[in-house]
């Protein structure tokens, strides 16, 4: 028995073990060290005086009396921090003729959103700070709130941003085939507008950083909560203008993040300044009013969207037009059109027609800025489709499983390119929607359905198909000229006493990094999983990388762990080959232990290696150099992008009367290929689920006509609590992708991406009978009333 | 503003004299005084139940009290519990089901399961959903929770040698919002 990768019986196999989370212990005895619980010597605390309206020229500032006040240091203005930070733009290069105007901390001249930081006061607490800010007196001039995306384009407009000539930052249309003799063809047409409504990440700890300048030696030490340590120590460094390897981002624990603390945020920007300006360390927490109209929003899209079917169902073409905003701005260093984009190349990707046109129009407006957060462009992608396909079952009698077996691209296909330019390597559509089938019982469902229907009970079952983009590779920010890394980056290395140590740039915030990062170096080198210390998230410690977004922790990240500890472990059996005076191929590394590869006994432990390497090499033969240190760092270069697969169902109760909703069940059938940790997938996925059921049901950044967000608070702003949510059931399909050892692929957006899509289908399913559909969400009470024609 | 007025009150079994602001929380004054950094804060508006502590041994928020309010009263938090090993069962259930991601909301769930708990018995799925819905969660989509607090609260009855109860039927809910 020689002990290949997967063979179960081997020990140290880890790779598909449902392994718990060693660092959760930690959370669970209340010993986080999250941002928000650090104070370090001479801290200081920031406020913000934020602007009151949407848009608006400020005519003067006088902070006197809050400088005047005890314990206040520092009131700084955008003008003051100009002077030290460059300015940064929202734009990258393959956005062809996408535009935006540059950005500062804090404004300077005029405001262009309620919420926008104007002028920061730093004291010895915050609330000190805070009182100081009241004190603070800002004179602002309105000008007309741009808020309306139809307005926004209209000629005549009030522009946002004078210097671009117009309101609209970037413009795109995809067209394949002959979209025109699809619709004249078919044997019918569904069209409809969809709505989807902004909403935030809510993360429940707000956005925290600690700026740390030591002018002494010049460097800059920033505790920050964000995804991305190391794109931070790159932009502090360039926009500071101070040395990058004096610049050092640590991200300790963090409550929550899904995309949203991977922005540059005014805020952040300027404590960092502020640290400089005062040469000590500034706190700065949002509390959940400055969350709400300072943290990235998401969506706000209306799709208007046609689809073309055969007789047979057989889809012919489809064409959509969606019209995103996006705030004042485009956000840095990631854009704000990465959602729209992912919208209009992601309809339709299940499927196998060719006939496509879409257009997207991204606008800006006078509301906090939109931008990447959990599933980016997917649920609206996945909801256009997945409606309409609804729609053109229901005309032409089809059942939704039927009509999709019908269209989706299947396994002779594969390598699949879709209309719009999308690689596939294999996806496992049949084997996912056959799966979820059977798990959900689907006929015993339509039966219970029918004859609770004649007692006045409105059930609906809804399904959606979905393909997830994941482990980008530079094909996503670097060809537009982002310093955004798509490598990751591993070092793994043996302690004298023979464990391990892996620095690893993917980072942990309570999906499970740092335990499948384990799981895998243990089982890559064969030791306990338990000898094996992972380390995230410091730029002075661990190798430079991506981090996390897109999915790739498990898929990059995990690959480089895996090749990593395959070169330490070559390293240790050549040191052990010389001490046994053996041939490295005839050794095997297990449990620990040196053993002999065919008969599994016991030669030397790693230990005893480990002591040798590092205290006694005098004793190795000589031109023996042992390298018990590996390092590996790993990009995808295979396809651009390891797309994953599956489909959801959702069961719902509909009240007509009241408008309620009840959330009976959810069905999860996923393919995120090699699966490490099934629990930790399964939990990606449910958490992802109830996000996508909150932008179904609750969730909704509200807005005045003039550009006031009435609901910035948790009080008002509905997200979804354990009373409201199903229990979720999910099983998997394994397709590994080819272009690594590993085979992983990302899991952390599936849940999102179609749980709002299977919630309208379900919806739109029980109300159907009445004549009734919806096509905007969150499905509020109010809303669903008013389609059934009661309000 | 400052004015500070002395308190002396019992955490987590140790008398505490100090001198706080008047206006300071006690999920402040808990967090920034006493470096118990367990209690977090989420809105400081009582609604995510981050902060939850014991109060006299009840479950209360304390980003809504004042710490001057709980002068002579006994607070307990999640170090405490923890420490006094009175929820370490629950903790183990947590560990185990991977009920925590982030970990932010745990010690506000893990108080509000120790109240639950404590009141013996065997609650439904439905219930332990609800007594879980002061407690916000956004990253687990608390399934995981309420297996763990299930998973404990049938684990203690065996312990105390009584019937199971059954798994209750799958919970849903309704939910007013803003149109
Ligand atoms: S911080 Fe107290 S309930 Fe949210
Ligand atoms: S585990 Fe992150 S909020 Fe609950």
């Amino acid at each position: 028995m020689t002990g290949a990768l997967s063979s179960l019986d081997r020990p140290n196999t880890y790779i598909g073990r449902s392994v718990s989370r060693p660092n959760a212990k930690r959370l669970l005895a209340g010993r986080g060290r999250y941002v928000t619980d650090l104070q370090l010597p001479r801290m200081l605390h920031a406020a913000f005086v934020r602007s009151p309206y949407a848009h608006a020229n400020i005519r003067s500032i006088d902070a006197s009396q809050a400088a005047a006040m005890t314990g206040v240091h520092l009131i700084a203005t955008g003008v003051d921090l100009a002077k030290l930070c460059k300015p940064w733009v929202g734009t990258l290069d393959h956005f062809a003729g996408m535009k935006s105007s540059p950005q500062l901390p804090l404004a300077v001249g005029k405001v262009v959103w309620a919420g926008q930081p104007v002028v920061a006061v730093v004291a010895e607490t915050r609330a000190l700070a805070e009182d100081a800010a009241e004190l603070v007196a800002v004179e602002f001039e309105e000008i007309d709130p741009v808020t309306d995306v139809d307005a926004a384009r209209a000629p005549g407009a009030t522009l946002i941003n004078p210097e671009l000539g117009g309101n609209v930052a970037f413009h795109t249309r995809i067209e394949s085939g002959k979209v025109d003799e699809a619709f004249r063809g078919a044997a019918a047409v569904v069209e409809e507008t969809l709505l989807f409504g902004r909403h935030t990440a809510v993360t429940l700890e707000p956005r925290a950083i600690i700026a740390d300048y030591d002018p002494s030696e010049e460097r800059l030490t920033v505790h920050h909560g964000t995804q991305t340590p190391y794109q931070f120590q790159d932009i502090y460094s360039r926009h500071y203008g101070l040395r990058e390897a004096r610049v050092r981002v640590v991200a300790p624990d963090i409550g929550g993040s899904f995309g949203m603390k991977l922005h540059v945020y005014h805020e952040d920007m300027a404590v960092v300044g502020l640290s400089m300006l005062l040469g000590r360390p500034v706190k700065f927490v949002a509390d959940r009013l400055e969350a709400f109209v300072s943290d990235i929003h998401a969506r706000d899209h209306r799709v208007t969207a046609r689809i073309a079917v055969a007789a047979d169902g057989t889809i012919r073409g489809m064409e959509a037009d969606d019209v995103t905003a996006i705030g004042p701005y485009s956000t840095y260093p990631r854009t704000s059109v990465v959602e729209g984009n992912q919208v209009v190349r992601l309809i339709g990707a299940p499927y196998r027609f060719r006939d496509y046109r879409a257009d997207l129009n991204v606008v800006f407006q006078n509301k906090v800025q939109t931008s990447q957060y959990r599933a980016v462009g997917h649920p609206i992608a996945c909801a256009v489709t997945e409606t309409l396909v609804d729609r053109a079952a229901r005309k032409l009698g089809i059942d939704p499983f039927e009509i999709r077996r019908r269209n989706i691209i299947t396994q002779d296909m594969y390598p699949y390119t879709s209309p719009t330019g999308y690689t596939f390597e294999r996806l496992s559509h049949e084997a996912c929607l056959d799966k979820l089938h059977a798990l959900m019982d689907y006929p015993r469902l339509r039966l219970e359905q029918e004859a609770l229907r004649k007692q006045g009970i409105h059930r609906g079952i809804g399904i959606a198909m979905f393909v997830e983009i994941t482990n980008p590779s530079p094909a996503f920010y670097g060809v537009g000229g982002a310093r955004i890394s798509a490598q990751d980056g591993a070092i793994v290395k043996i302690t004298p006493s023979g464990e391990v140590h892996c620095l690893i740039s993917v980072g942990e915030h309570g999906q499970g990094t740092e335990t499948i990062v384990g799981q895998i170096v243990a089982d890559g080198l064969g030791v306990d999983h338990g000898a094996v210390r992972v380390f995230t998230g410091d730029t002075d410690v661990t190798p430079h990388g991506g981090a996390n977004w897109a999915c790739r922790g498990a898929g990059i990240g995990g690959e480089t762990a895996l090749q990593a500890s395959r070169t330490l472990k070559r390293n240790i059996l050549s040191v052990a080959a010389a001490i046994l005076q053996a041939r490295p191929d005839d050794l095997d590394l297990r449990n620990g232990e040196i053993v002999d590869a065919a008969t599994g006994s016991a030669r030397l432990s790693l230990g005893e290696i480990a002591r040798i390497a590092y205290f006694r090499s005098d004793t190795l033969p000589g031109g023996v150099s042992p390298q018990l240190t590996a390092s590996h760092h790993y990009t995808p270069k295979g396809f651009p992008f390891a797309f994953t697969n599956g489909v959801q169902a959702c069961h719902v109760e509909v009240d007509v009367e009241t408008g309620f909703i009840k959330i009976l069940k959810v069905w999860v059938v996923e393919d995120c290929g090699r699966i490490i940790n099934p629990m930790l997938v399964e939990e990606q996925v449910r958490g992802g689920v109830v996000q996508g059921l909150g932008a179904a049901f609750f969730e909704e950044c509200l807005y005045s006509e003039n550009g006031q967000l009435q609901n910035g608070s948790l009080a008002d702003y509905l997200v979804p609590m354990a009373c409201e949510m199903p229990d979720i059931e999910i099983a998997h399909v394994e397709t590994p992708t080819q272009d690594t050892e590993l085979g992983a692929k990302g899991c952390g957006e599936a849940g999102t991406a179609a749980a709002s899509a299977a919630a309208i289908n379900a919806v739109n399913d029980a109300i159907s009978p009445l004549g009734a559909s919806i096509s905007q969400i969150p499905m509020t009470p109010q809303r669903l009333l008013r389609a059934l024609g009661h309000a | 503003m400052s004015g500070r007025v002395p308190v002396s009150m019992s955490v987590d079994g140790r008398t505490v004299d100090a001198l706080v602001e008047p206006r300071t929380s006690l999920g402040d004054f808990l967090r920034n005084d006493l470096g118990l950094t367990g209690t977090h804060l989420g809105c400081e508006m009582g609604v995510c139940g981050a902060c939850l502590v014991l109060l006299d041994g009840q479950a209360i928020h304390s980003c809504l009290m004042y710490a001057v309010q709980a002068n002579g009263r006994a607070v307990e938090t999640v170090e405490g519990l923890t420490e006094r090993r009175a929820i370490a069962d629950i903790q183990k259930a947590f560990h185990e089901r991977n009920a925590l991601q982030c970990g932010f909301c745990t010690p506000g769930m893990l108080v509000t399961a120790y109240e639950l708990l404590s009141h013996g018995g065997a609650p439904s799925r439905a219930e332990i959903r609800d007594a879980l819905s002061g407690n916000y969660c956004r990253c687990t989509g608390y399934e995981a929770i309420v297996d763990a607090v299930d998973q404990t609260a049938k684990e203690r009855q065996k312990q105390a040698g009584c019937p199971q109860d059954g798994r209750a039927a799958a919970p849903g809910g309704t939910k007013d919002n803003a149109a």
